[in-house]
Formats: structure tokens, sequence, C-alpha cells
């Protein structure tokens, strides 16, 4: 009876997302394949850095997905706070690691890449940088939902924190392109590769495609996992 | 108006009697600037090159320390509930604490950075440049900190969670702060960075107070 | 017939996840108090943050002579004065710093400092910083700072908590006179508030 209000929401979206998910699975990892057969077999070596270019096509989805994640953060922020929708909350906490990992998954396969051509693991490139400083918001968002004994008021102010932040990760780009030129001469490569040939363009999408999949099946998959988690909390207290 | 006056000149009051508090949060400051060249080595030319960057950092370090306390007090001894029940605007009560905040804390460390300044070889326009630069710089610092405070209210590890929260946003800046002084020495786009800087300022003031009073209601729940 | 000037309906609250009270509703006209009685986390202190509007209810009104509450809330907050558990005092500064500190920040005259400190004995202690008080001394100044408040509802959480017997008697002469003059007050309490025009709302599952 106590937890039959709570239960609204998120048990319809359970049920929705277990319905789906297998589907969605299939078409993922069937996605997943093509990307990587394209991206591994298919798509021409660059002449400049030979076959290590292939890591372009988990690092650059990757950043866009990490970008777009944080933008869900803030968009189910807004909601929660403007209409108390509670699965907006449980979502949140879903999708803030996923996030995470693909702003670390970016980091790594940038580092990686890097390391071929300049001989360091490390670039204080500003694109890497930005995405290093939304990565410390991704953990801000995470250690701040979990900081309470009252998860409901971790969620608001991790909701009011996401807002904050996609508002600022604009002026935090900007500001770390600034910082860039400043320090560094423009004979410096972009990590984006010179020029996005076409014959780059095919498997870089269908990768990208493949991943925004992979996202959205985590997430529903952690949000169903906070759904339960909640609910067992709910129910814990009641008995 | 006269809840904001009441509300800053309260604090301020409260500072007054325990200068205490102010006075350690400076003495870090000047001890963190210090441990720089001790661990950098005392190379002359290096220091001044890195001197912005340096007092900048360290600035930022000092200003977050006595921000946890910020709200933390009037939450722990009920008069954060007086607060939100002030009829008057919440928004407003946040900007009070914030401006109390910089008066305490950021204003003292614009003046004394460019001593320490000295101490790293700063040129004279250098000095002038560290001091303009954190005076317009540090209200930003404020209000940020201002809402990582607020959020963390009641939080375990609220302090170095608080810092985490914050010191990604504080970026932009610390940025355009450093940068500002180190272009004083190139000689080329100091005007530049001061007025980014205060457009950073002017977006906090404008956006800010009603994120914090949006995380101060939810402490308040 | 009194007609209720505060009318609350439906009222129900969650915490934590949990309901702590549902469907709650009173009427409660100028002259009387309310003592909410329960035990321990029967939802008391909740109640009075929700009449406070410092905390969302899940579903119900509360109306004031009519109106929704939530519809002008600065004008609410203009008529509730508040007590919660804690003092709400800043122990650095004087007694009398506190209320006139408390006066301005709700932006209201200090013209009833001097008979509050008067109702609850704290003339002596007038000039002594907080911290240096008692804990009874000290809820007697949290008191006194409501007494000093020109608002017509008072909320109240456990008055009576650490008051000595004088003191209990001073809070009642002081109710006494609030409720006289037309004002309401409902006071979460352990102990029954003795004064005319009390009725009792007992919360508890």
């Amino acid at each position: 009876m106590a937890t039959l209000h709570f239960l609204a929401n998120p048990a319809r979206f359970r049920r929705f997302s277990q319905r789906v998910l297998p589907g969605l699975s299939a078409v993922t990892a069937l996605a997943l394949a093509a990307g990587l057969y394209l991206a591994l077999v298919e798509s021409p070596p660059d002449y400049q850095q030979g076959e290590t270019v292939r890591i372009m096509f988990v690092h650059v989805p990757s950043a866009w997905l990490a970008m777009a994640g944080y933008g869900l953060l803030a968009a189910l922020g807004a909601s929660l706070l403007v209409w108390r929708h509670p699965l907006a909350a449980l979502m949140a906490r879903g999708t803030a690691p996923v996030g995470a990992v693909f702003a670390a998954v970016c980091l790594l396969t940038g580092s990686l890449w890097g390391r071929p051509m300049w001989g360091t693991y490390w670039v204080w490139d500003a694109r890497l940088t930005s995405m290093l400083l939304l990565f410390f918001l991704y953990l801000g968002h995470i250690a701040l939902s979990r900081a309470y004994d009252d998860p409901e008021r971790g969620d608001r102010a991790a909701a009011i924190l996401a807002l904050v932040g996609a508002i600022n990760l604009p002026v935090i780009k900007f500001s770390v392109d600034w910082w860039n030129t400043l320090h560094q001469p423009a004979s410096v490569m972009k990590l984006g590769g010179p020029s996005i040939h076409p014959a780059i363009l095919t498997p870089l999408m269908v990768m990208a495609a493949a991943l925004l999949l992979l996202f959205v099946v985590l997430v529903l998959l952690r949000t169903e996992t906070e759904i339960d988690r909640r609910r067992l909390e709910a129910a814990e207290l009641a008995a | 108006m006269t809840g904001f006056g009441a509300l800053l000149a309260r604090d301020l009051r409260l500072v007054w009697r325990r200068p205490g508090d102010m006075m350690v949060v400076l003495a870090f400051f000047v001890v963190a600037t210090v441990l720089f060249p001790l661990g950098i080595g005392p190379e002359t030319n290096l220091l001044a090159r890195i001197a912005a960057g340096i007092l900048w950092c360290a600035a930022l370090f000092a200003s977050l320390l006595s921000l946890d306390r910020l709200f933390a007090a009037d939450y722990e001894d009920g008069a954060l509930d007086l607060l939100l029940l002030a009829p008057w605007p919440l928004e407003l009560a946040a900007l009070a604490k914030c401006l109390a905040h910089w008066i305490v804390t950021g204003l003292p460390l614009a003046v004394l950075a460019p001593l320490m300044g000295v101490v790293f070889g700063l040129s004279g326009e250098g000095l002038g440049a560290l001091c303009l630069t954190l005076l317009v710089g540090t209200p930003t610092l404020s209000l940020v900190g201002g809402l990582a405070a607020a959020l963390t209210l009641g939080a375990r590890r609220g302090g170095a969670l608080l810092a985490l929260l914050a010191l990604p946003l504080c970026v932009p800046t610390l940025i355009f702060g450093a940068g500002a002084v180190e272009a004083v020495a190139t000689g080329e786009g100091f005007v530049t960075h001061l007025a980014i800087l205060a457009a950073l300022a002017l977006m906090a003031l404008a956006t800010l107070p009603w994120a914090i009073a949006a995380a101060l209601r939810q402490a308040g729940e | 017939m009194i007609t209720a000037s505060l009318e609350v309906t439906g009222l129900s609250c969650r915490r934590g996840g949990r309901p702590v009270f549902e469907g709650l509703s009173f009427g409660l006209a100028g002259g009387e108090l309310l003592a909410l009685t329960g035990r321990n986390g029967s939802g008391k202190t909740t109640l009075l943050r929700a009449l406070a509007l410092l905390v969302t209810a899940e579903a119900g009104r509360i109306r004031w002579q009519g109106e929704d509450v939530g519809r002008d809330r600065e004008a609410w907050r203009r008529r509730i004065a508040w007590l919660s558990h804690l003092d709400g005092l800043k122990g650095d500064l004087s007694v009398r710093e506190n209320l006139s500190v408390a006066a301005r920040l709700r932006d209201e005259p200090a013209d009833r400092i001097g008979q509050a400190l008067a109702s609850f004995e704290l003339e002596p202690l007038a000039r002594r910083e907080v911290r240096t008080l008692s804990a009874g001394q000290r809820r007697r100044v949290a008191l006194a700072r409501v007494a000093a408040a020109h608002a017509p509802v008072w909320l109240l959480d456990e008055p009576l908590n650490a008051l000595d017997a004088p003191s209990q008697a001073a809070l009642r002469a002081v109710l006494g006179r609030h409720l006289a003059a037309g004002g309401l007050a409902i006071a979460a309490t352990h102990a029954p508030i003795d004064v005319a025009g009390a009725r009792a709302l007992e919360l508890g599952r």
C-alpha cells in the first residue's frame, strides 16, 4: 500500500523496458558487429597514422555520447525538479555512470591514439582536456547523488548540479579552447584527424549508431536496477 | 533590501567576532603559495613564469576552504529555516551569503596575492594585473562555491565533495584569470581576458543565486 | 460560530519514500491552539514543516481565510512565526542582537523586542552572548523571538523542551496573550499545554 504510489510510473517503465531490451540488445550486437567490421577491416588506413587511426571509430562516438549523456542528465534533472517525475531521478542515476564510462573510454582511446604520434600517453589537447573536465563533472554528479542517506535528497541535489553543469559546459569548452591556443603553437595536429574522408565517414556513422544503441541498452538496464533498488529500500522501510 | 542588508551585516559581524576563521584561510594561502618554490626549485625565471598560475590556484583552494561553513553553520543551528521562511526572496539571501564570503575571503586574497607575487618575482604590472583579476574573478568563485556548499549541506564527506563539485566549474575563471596576468607579461590581450572574467562573473550572478536557492530549499525538505 | 481562519484539507506527506500521514484535515480559528500529540516519528515535525511550506506535501490544501497559501508564499511566510527544535540563534551574538537581527530578517519593526524579553525574564541576560547561556535560557530566547514577531500564526516544535516550571508558566502566559489577541498557534508537544482555547490532534499510525 505504502509503495503503490511510488510504483505507478517506474513500474510501467520497467515493464516496457523488459519487453524492449531483448530485441534492442540483438540489434545493438548486430550494429556493433557491422560497425567493427567496417572500422577494422573495410576502411583504409590513414596515410599518416597508419592502422592506429582506427581508434578514432571508438574515440569520436564516445566523445559524442559522453556529451549527449550529460545533456540527458540535465534534461532529466529539469524533469525531476519541475515535474517531480520519479522516473527521471532513477534514470539519471542510471545514466550518469554510463556517461562517465563513455567519457573515460574517450580519454583512454584518445591517450592510446596519441601515444604513437606524440610519444606520450597524455597531451593537453583542448578536446581531451574538455573531456577530462566533463568526466569530473560526471564524477561529481555520481558522488553527489549517493552522498545522502535519503536518496531523494541526493537525486534532487544532483539534478540541480546537472543543470548548472550543462549550462557551464559550453563555457568550459570555450575557455579550454582559448587556453589551448594560448599555450600551444598552431602546429599541433588536432586529434580529430586532418579531415574526415568520405571512406571513413560510413564506418564512423555506423559505429556511432551502434554505440548509441549500446548507450541506450546500458541506460535501460541500469535504470531497471535503480528501480529495483529503490523498491527494495521502500519495502525494507515499510516492513 | 532591508533583509539583504541585515543578513550581510549579521554575517560580517559574526566574522568580526571571530577573526581567526578568516585569518586561517589567508594563512593557508600564504603557506600553500610558498610550498611551490620549495617543491619546484628557486630558479627565478621559472617562478616568474608560473607565478600567475600558482597564485591563482592557491587563491582558488583558499577560497574553497571556508566554503563548507558558508551554509553549514546556519543549517546546524536552525537559522537556515528562518532564512527559508523570510518574507523576501531566498535568491537575495543566497547572494548576501556569497557576498559576505567574498568580502571576507576574495577581497583579502586580492590584496594579499600581490604581496606573494613579489616573492615570485612578478613585475609591477603583473602585480597590478594579479590584484585586478582576483578582484573581478573571486566573486565568481564565491558564487560557484556557494552553490557547491548548498548542494552538499548535510552530505557525507561534504568537504571533499564540495571541492570535487566546485573546481571543474571554476576552471573558466582560473584560465582567464591566470591568463590575464600572463598576458600582461607578453603585452597583449589583458583587457580581453579581464572583460571575459567580468562576463563570467555576470553570468554567475545571473544564474547561480537561483540554483543556490533551489539547493537550499532542498536542504530544508 | 467561530469560522476557521486556517483550514487544512486532505494533507498527505511522505518522507524518505514512506507516507508519514495521509488525508489530514482540520480547521483552526483565531484564538485557538492546536496541540499535536503522538509518538516520536508520528509526523508532528513534518506537519509543521508542511504548514510552513518548507516541505512540499504530496496532496491536500492549506487555506488561510479561504485562499490557498501556496498562491502567495511570501505573504504566508510573513504571517507565520517559526520555532523548530533547534533554536535558530547565533551563539556569538548577544540575546538582544539575535532578536533585532531576527526582526530585521523578517523586515519587521523591532518594537516588540522589549516586551518579549520582559515576558521571558531575559532582560538581565540581554547583553550576554547566546553561547554562554544554558539550553533552557536559549530556548527562552528562541521563544522571545517568536513572541516579538508580528505574526498571527505560530508554528512551534516542542516549545516546552528544556524549560523549567517558571519558564513554562511564562510561555503559557505569552501564548494566552497571543491567542486572546486573535492569534493562532500549532504546537507539537509531548506534554499538554494548559491554555484556554487549546485542542489536541493526535498523529500516529
